[in-house]
């Protein structure tokens, strides 16, 4: 009788169940909660509270964090807006600078395989009457910088493009969009959630003006983001979406989450001391898992540019064997997969289709996210429980036998549904 | 999402799985869905002649844990039934045994799918007539 269940034995110092979705969110460091304990209990002021010692030891607090994330990205303190997220970073950018600059243009330019909350916000703003272009992507998963060129014209007020993908991990070329856009007078946005920490992200160096960033994917706690914004060369203005007591400089109103604020600012100065060493730490990793993988089955194929990426980012389709199915015979280890049945709206990954993959090669995917506190015997049980049940359902998988029996998938009329 | 049992039991264990000889004339095979959409069943029977009985149920589905386990639950429904009796089989029968959950029901429309293309393959080859209308012949 058949069976998908893996009898693989769990290695001396591996615990179950394995945590390799570091994309998604990542564990708070233990380092990061001990700087935030204080703050929650004895030092809970305000920071707005401008005539006691409570609030002033929370503005304090505040101002360190702000000091740890602008070190991190080669900004300044002044140009750090504190917000819930970076969904609320990039919404506040993008709506913000669409407002501010109306009088300049209505054309913002960004491109397909950006993050909900970027092209969501774009969407909506397409309603009020902008014009919002969204640049296609190679076979790798960059962007074509002579498109983008092309796509400028005098009403082009923002460009915003993504510095690192959350499915595939490429990473961008900021630095040049970042320039082409500082020679037409552009200002330029990037969602650098999954770069910042992971790979040197530098505002001046890279020609950033605003940036959002996120507290859980470093090892911080979730609820807690940033937005850079440029003060000079140029000077970013912004219109705040949230209206209130005017903190953060008017653009952001609403009391500061001191604790989030503080362990956000923790995790910023960890990432920047260690970047380095975690980075060759997890390149190491994962080279390790994709040549078990492409050593011991064949039909897998990497998704998205494996030079241009996240260190700790493996994304690969397991040809002829469903996303989901996989997912469900490892599941003691947690990654995710860009098939639709893992959706809500059943639609495989649009970013692993914009890579102009077949829809079957997106159903097949998984994405391993690792991180800080994976360990190599995780990677090595990870992999070879992936290798175990891709076989088992590949006996399982027509299209497995078919291959093999030498026919040709797609010369079969096949009955979508 | 999470899985009732007997989604895990089969997709775990899954029963019949394999193939048939589809050239001989015992045999029919159905091959339903497609590869971008996520899930393609093969389910295979063997008729007895004499007696048209699906003495043999094979599948091998490229598909989630529910479309895995519906097909194998086909199998084992229509393995020992009359041709005839296996047609009755339907898609929200196999919803009820397996608990599976609304956005899931396309599963257990491609195993009856399955199940017919199987039957209808068997029967062109044997040349047997189709029947007009299945529902009203069963009942």
């Amino acid at each position: 009788m058949s069976t998908v269940v893996s009898q693989l034995e769990v290695p001396a110092g591996v615990t179950l169940p394995i945590y390799m979705d570091n994309h998604a969110t990542s564990p708070l460091d233990p380092r990061v909660l001990e700087a935030m304990m204080p703050y929650f209990t004895q030092k809970f002021g305000n920071a707005a509270s401008r005539n006691h010692s409570f609030g002033w030891e929370a503005e304090q607090a505040v101002d360190l964090a702000r000091q740890q994330i602008a070190k991190l990205i080669g900004a300044t303190a002044k140009e750090i807006i504190f917000t819930s997220g970076a969904t609320e970073s990039n919404n506040l950018a993008i709506k913000g600078i669409a407002e501010m600059y109306r009088e300049r243009g209505n054309h913002i330019i960004t491109q397909v395989t950006e993050h909900k909350a970027v092209l969501d916000t774009c969407k909506r703003l397409e309603k009020y009457g902008y014009r919002v272009t969204y640049l296609p992507v190679k076979a790798d998963g960059l962007i074509d910088l002579e498109d983008l060129k092309r796509a400028i014209d005098d009403k082009t007020i923002l460009v915003t493009i993504m510095a690192a993908n959350n499915e595939i991990g490429v990473l961008q070329p900021i630095r040049e969009i970042g320039k082409i856009c500082h020679e037409k007078g552009v200002i330029f946005h990037t969602d650098a959630v999954q770069a910042v920490g992971k790979v040197p992200v530098n505002v001046i160096e890279d020609n950033i003006d605003v940036l959002s960033l996120t507290a859980h994917k470093i090892y911080g706690p979730k609820g807690v983001g940033a937005l850079y914004v440029r003060r000079r060369n140029p000077r970013v203005q912004i219109a705040a979406q949230i209206d209130g007591g005017g903190h953060e400089r008017g653009m952001r109103s609403g009391t500061l989450n001191v604790p989030g604020i503080v362990g956000l600012g923790k995790a910023c100065e960890i990432s920047m001391q260690e970047m380095d060493s975690e980075a060759a730490y997890l390149r190491g990793l994962r080279d390790g898992l994709k040549a078990r993988f492409e050593s011991e089955l064949d039909y897998v194929h990497v998704n998205g540019s494996m030079e241009h990426r996240l260190p700790g980012n493996l994304n690969m389709s397991f040809v002829y064997v469903e996303g989901e199915s996989l997912l469900m015979g490892i599941n003691d280890v947690a990654v995710s997969s860009g098939s639709a049945c893992t959706s809500a709206t059943l639609e495989p990954s649009y970013v692993l289709k914009a890579l102009g993959l077949g829809d079957d090669v997106a159903h097949s995917s998984i994405r391993f996210g690792l991180g800080r506190f994976n360990t190599q015997a995780e990677v090595d049980y990870v992999a070879a429980k992936v290798i175990d049940i891709v076989k088992k359902l590949r006996e399982l998988s027509p299209l497995y036998e078919m291959v093999k029996e030498g026919i040709d998938l797609t010369k079969i009329e096949w009955q979508a549904h | 999402m999470s899985y009732s049992d007997k989604v895990v039991d089969h997709y775990s264990n899954p029963r019949n799985v394999g193939t048939l000889d589809k050239s001989s004339s015992e045999v029919g095979t159905g091959l339903v869905g497609a590869p971008e959409c996520g899930d393609v069943m093969r389910l295979q029977i063997r008729v007895n002649p004499e007696t048209q009985v699906i003495e043999e149920a094979k599948f091998k589905t490229f598909g989630c844990g529910s479309a895995i386990a519906s097909s194998s639950l086909a199998t084992e429904w229509i393995k020992g039934r009359k041709v005839e009796d296996a047609l009755t089989i339907k898609n929200t029968d196999i919803v009820k045994e397996l608990s599976l959950p609304p956005v899931k029901i396309h599963c257990s429309v491609l195993a009856e799918d399955a199940i017919r293309a199987a039957i209808g393959d068997w029967k062109k080859k044997n040349g047997v007539a189709e029947t007009a209308d299945v529902t009203t012949a069963a009942q």
